[in-house]
């Protein structure tokens, strides 16, 4: 949905996160080269378009992902679905398994850092890793503040149920947006509603005149700059990806036949009875997303999905979604 | 895609198609296909129709009988080439640019059309067609990405603005090719014959002078072949 890196500059300034540097690699190209820009970290996310990006909590699993043809790998400690059933103080990976999982393989490898957590953040860019997800899937460290994303030369994706909200991390200088979902419930609808929301009060936002902008703003709680720049594009001005419940070949085409960029597959692969198979099913289904004789061919005989739990059945204290603000 | 409900509600697509079929309209013959398995065909779709092509996404085989030539875009080089192998467009592709369909890829796209990948994944499917070796990931993991202004031959008007993101560059080359742009002293875009090649993202940038340098090369392939499909100049 990202329609506005082909427009000279993004609307948002880059707080002071672009940074002269030395070229990397020797090269030496002199003067004028600029790390961590925003179009840089926009460009990355939008690379990932139309691929799937997978949780992974061993380095094997890392493996099995990339040879399924993961576009991207979130490296974590306990899937959602883990984090869900054993509770306690949900934190960022360790920084050793971390490190593995880069080591061991050769595409883009994701961390999550708590809602708010700057240091994990700084520790994960430290490490290398290629995204930041500030993430409502561990605990929030902030109850009042996000992280500045501006700050930081790695990029950060953020989860958002609603435009607003998505703004409002734009805002703060992520690059990329995905729905929340309700992650580790192997349940789709919820990312059914976030995704279309966002969609609808976009096409909203597209059809006010522009004086009626600046209310729309408040009612969103948003920039304003932001919510004109979309009024305009008729998109967000970033890529925007689905996550949370995701568990199958048919989940990840509604939601990219429903408009997401991309998938994020969390707890649905390596907790289903064969994770390699489900994997490339998934892979290919979210390419050939409006081809249904594709999707049935790979959805024949995947043996078990993850357990599910239904969202509805979920006390208000245990849905993720409302973490964030 | 007949009877198919979902491409009502994927509006997000439209403005790149209306663009495209806006294009169509007025423009000359040349029809360009976009690799659409994965990575940033949009932006290559957009910077296409600017530069006066027809477009169309290919995704299957049949997709490519009607293109006088294809832009491999960005996106995760190792992911396309497993679905270029799924989707039986791999041996095709190969084979029909080595007969010398016009080909321009960028990042990704390049290392697809290297004859040979350093740090790639064991067994990583190419499609060959330049004569180069490509170190993936060159430049760095994603905070080493960067912008640079490079000046590329055969583009008038200045310096372009090169987007890198994750790159590769080219460490080897052949005696047929033809080197268009170096960052430093490192090799980032090049020609040879049909195929054209950047380590960095044209299509990221709203200047869309290399898509038109790629569409000059895909005019000049089909005059010398009298207007004809383009085939057999390899």
């Amino acid at each position: 949905m990202s329609e506005g890196l082909t427009t000279a500059e993004p609307a948002q300034p880059d707080h002071g996160s672009a940074r002269a540097a030395a070229l990397p690699g020797g090269a030496g190209a002199g003067g004028g080269t600029h790390v961590g820009t925003a179009r840089v970290k926009r460009g990355m996310a939008e690379m990932l378009k139309g691929g799937v990006i997978m949780d992974v909590v061993t380095a094997d699993q890392a493996r099995i992902a990339e040879d399924a043809g993961a576009v991207a790998v979130m490296a974590l400690e306990r899937v959602p679905a883990d984090i869900r059933a054993q509770g306690g103080v949900a934190r960022m990976s360790d920084p050793e398994m971390i490190a593995s999982i880069i080591e061991a393989v050769s595409i883009p490898v994701m961390a999550k850092a708590r809602i708010g957590h700057f240091v994990e953040a700084q520790v994960l860019q430290e490490l290398g890793v290629d995204y930041v997800d500030e993430s409502e899937v561990l605990t929030p460290a902030d109850p009042h503040h996000h992280i500045d994303k501006w700050r930081f030369t790695v990029p950060f994706v953020c989860g958002a149920t609603n435009l607003g909200e998505a703004l409002r991390r734009i805002g703060e200088g992520a690059a990329m947006i995905r729905s929340k979902g309700e992650a580790g419930t192997g349940e789709v609808s919820n990312a059914v509603v976030h995704m279309r929301t966002i969609r609808a009060e976009i096409a909203r936002l597209s059809a006010l005149a522009p004086d009626e902008l600046f209310a729309a703003a408040k009612e969103l709680r948003a920039p304003y700059e932001l919510v004109a720049e979309v009024a305009r594009l008729g998109a967000l001005p970033v890529v925007l990806f689905t996550a949370g419940g995701i568990a199958t070949p048919a989940d990840a085409a509604l939601m990219m036949q429903l408009g997401a960029d991309g998938v994020f597959v969390g707890s649905g692969i390596f907790k289903s009875g064969d994770p390699a198979r489900r994997a490339r099913a998934i892979v290919e289904a979210t390419t050939m997303y409006t081809h249904a004789d594709v999707i049935a061919k790979v959805s024949r005989g995947l043996g078990e999905a993850m357990v599910g739990i239904n969202v509805g059945e979920l006390a208000p204290t245990d849905r993720f979604a409302d973490r964030g603000w | 895609m007949v009877n198919d409900p979902g491409m009502a509600l994927s509006q997000a697509a439209a403005p790149a198609q209306a663009a495209a079929q806006a294009s169509a309209a007025t423009a000359g013959t040349v029809r360009l296909g976009v690799l659409a398995l994965q990575g940033d065909v949009r932006e290559h779709s957009r910077a296409l129709a600017a530069a006066g092509a027809r477009v169309v996404e290919v995704r299957r085989v049949c997709d490519l009988d009607a293109v006088d030539g294809l832009v491999l875009p960005g996106g995760e080089s190792t992911t396309i080439g497993r679905l270029l192998r799924v989707f039986e467009l791999l041996e095709p592709l190969r084979d029909a640019i080595a007969a010398g369909l016009p080909v321009f890829g960028s990042c990704a796209g390049m290392i697809l059309l290297a004859r040979d990948v350093l740090d790639g994944r064991p067994g990583q499917p190419l499609l060959g067609g330049l004569d180069v070796v490509v170190r993936r990931n060159a430049f760095g993991r994603q905070v080493d990405s960067f912008e640079a202004e490079i000046d590329v031959t055969g583009v008038a008007g200045g310096p372009v603005r090169a987007v890198f993101i994750r790159a590769p560059w080219v460490e080897k080359i052949g005696d047929e090719v033809e080197v268009l742009g170096r960052v430093g002293d490192r090799i980032v875009a090049v020609r040879q014959d049909n195929v054209l090649a950047t380590a960095f993202h044209p299509e990221l940038t709203g200047d869309t002078r290399i898509h038109q340098l790629f569409v000059s090369m895909v005019e000049g392939i089909r005059e010398r072949q009298g207007l004809g499909q383009v085939r057999g100049t390899a």
